[in-house]
């Protein structure tokens, strides 16, 4: 459904994106992960006809966007990352003028009617876009992004910047719009990735760096055998007694929370070291607060895939 | 089709339903209006018996110009900067719209904001008609020269917005853009004499001026449409130029 061939974008003397190619398949649901400043939303831009690639192609639908772009851009819907809205529109009035723009015509009030529902806006949808909250906001970008009813969604850091209940809601929303549609989103927080996508496409400094299932980010960013313990215990006493547990190799202790003692327990990678390590501390009578394997940041995984595929490290400069 | 129809219908839903649009009309209508009063009462005590053409309208609707050049850039101020702040600009790039569709929809509305605004000044020369009939040929020339200067305007102050994200900017930069269009050789001499020719052909003023004396000149309609359709282009330009800024 989304195809992209050596997609290259340059602004100036810039590289945005750097020879980038994938295919996504009918109703999948795809990540695109990277940091700020990765090439995420100008592959999007591309795919979505904002921006005409400096070099190679992509087609949505079979449609290139370069030589068929209008007909490409029927197919697809879009969420920019900054919502674009009219303020003093209706959210209903709003929604009609985009399902029009985007050539839906005679079944609008249908269109339109299915979409408020989809995204929950019934009740809010004579309310001027203006007065909404920001998590309503939100919803009615994503409700814009499918009202023609497309078969690309393309959604660029659809959960940016809302609060942690808005953020559920959103989620909740875009797996409710899975099946049948193919959704590429992009995203720099780690989990959202394993969440809500079946595949994932890694970006760093506009290049594809690496694709990997949900599943198999996952384990990655679980961590290479790491486990944060947290207990009350005296320093000395406590890491000797979990450096004699079956499966610890190392032990490191990272300071003191609360009167409480954090380390971070290097285990074999292949053993589940986290039951030996409770009923050490049981044992020993120290109540343990806090057993975690230690997940990966962002650019921990980057570290990870980087030295994996014996690339050399950015510097801080270079990552901005 | 259906796209531009959907987002000139926005367009116009924007002007229309904005209270700018009214104030701007009412305050356009109220000046208009002490115009016509001063110039009809200037025409009755000095110029009665002598042509209407000069001693009226010719006055009259240069004034009336006057207040156009005030107006054009509060009204195609917002028709890109808004878009660009808003970020909306980026669902109008990605939609089935080309952007010389885009371009259209924005300018076409805004000139039905002006045809509006400047057919309301139809009712002098009609109640004038109503009470002792006179000559109307020369008023169409001058209606003419008026809505090839407002598409003129329109177009200047329609790329100018494009190039930046603050209506105030765009309003500025075009008002002092027009105004010195419009008065560009006034002062012949503050002006070489080698150069007087060329600017005299840069001149709005200068190209309005055979309109007003009920004169249509190809010259001068070749003027006016060849600068609205370099706006045109510079506005594509403008819109194009996202492909190398990277950025709206």
């Amino acid at each position: 459904m989304i195809k992209a061939e050596h997609l290259t974008k340059d602004y100036g003397l810039n590289r945005a994106v750097d020879d980038v190619s994938f295919q996504i398949g009918k109703g999948e649901i795809v990540g695109l992960l990277g940091p700020n400043g990765s090439g995420k939303s100008t592959i999007m831009r591309m795919l979505t006809g904002f921006f005409t690639p400096t070099e190679g192609t992509c087609s949505i639908a079979g449609r290139d966007i370069r030589t068929d772009s209008l007909a490409a851009r029927t197919h697809v819907g879009y969420l920019p990352e900054r919502v674009a809205l009219y303020p003093d529109m209706s959210v209903r009035g709003y929604l009609s003028f985009v399902a029009r723009v985007r050539e839906v015509d005679g079944r609008v009030a249908s269109y339109v009617d299915d979409a408020l529902q989809r995204c929950g806006l019934t009740d809010v949808h004579r309310k001027r876009i203006g007065k909404l909250s920001r998590g309503y906001r939100q919803r009615v970008g994503i409700a814009q992004a499918i009202v023609h009813r497309p078969d690309v969604l393309i959604l660029d850091e659809p959960t940016v910047g809302l609060d942690p209940r808005q953020i559920v809601e959103i989620r909740s929303l875009i797996r409710h719009l899975a099946g049948g549609v193919t959704i590429l989103l992009s995203t720099h927080i780690l989990p959202e990735v394993s969440l809500l996508c079946r595949r994932v496409l890694i970006l760093d400094r506009g290049k594809l760096i690496a694709e990997d299932t949900a599943e198999g980010l996952a384990a990655k960013t679980a961590g290479r055998g790491e486990v944060t313990l947290e207990l009350e215990a005296p320093e000395d006493v406590a890491v000797l007694a979990i450096l004699a547990c079956k499966g610890v190799r190392g032990a490191e202790v990272d300071g003191r929370v609360d009167g409480r003692l954090r380390i971070t327990v290097r285990t074999d990678p292949a053993t589940d070291a986290k039951p030996e390590l409770v009923r050490a501390a049981v044992e020993k009578g120290w109540p343990v607060h806090e057993v975690s394997p230690k997940l990966l940041t962002l650019e921990d995984l980057f570290v990870e895939i980087l030295a994996d595929s014996g690339s050399e490290l950015p510097s801080a400069e270079e990552r901005g | 089709m259906v796209s531009f129809r959907a987002l000139l219908f926005k367009e116009l839903r924007a002007f229309f339903g904005s209270p700018l649009v009214y104030f701007v009309g009412a305050v356009f209508l109220v000046l208009s209006g002490y115009y016509f009063y001063t110039d009809l009462s200037a025409f009755i005590t000095f110029g009665f018996g002598e042509s209407i053409l000069e001693h009226l309208w010719q006055r009259l609707y240069k004034d009336v110009v006057r207040l156009v050049i005030t107006v054009v850039p509060l009204v195609t101020m917002r028709v890109y900067a808004e878009e660009k702040a808003l970020g909306t600009i980026e669902l109008l790039y990605t939609a089935p719209l080309r952007d010389s569709e885009i371009l259209a929809a924005k300018f076409v509305a805004c000139m039905a904001v002006f045809v509006v605004i400047i057919g309301t000044t139809v009712t002098y020369p009609v109640m004038l008609y109503a009470i002792q009939p006179f000559d109307v040929s020369q008023l169409l020339s001058i209606y003419l020269g008026l809505f090839l200067l407002v598409a003129m305007l329109v177009s200047i102050g329609v790329f100018l917005s494009s190039l930046t994200e603050t209506q105030l900017i765009a309003a500025m930069f075009t008002y002092g853009v027009i105004l010195l269009l419009w008065n560009l050789s006034w002062n012949e001499a503050a002006i070489p004499t080698d150069w007087l020719g060329a600017v005299s052909q840069l001149c709005a003023f200068d190209h309005f001026e055979p309109f007003a004396r009920g004169v249509i000149d190809l010259k001068d309609i070749m003027y006016f449409v060849c600068t609205t359709l370099l706006m045109w282009h510079l506005t594509m330009l403008s819109m194009e130029a996202r492909q190398w800024r990277g950025r709206r």
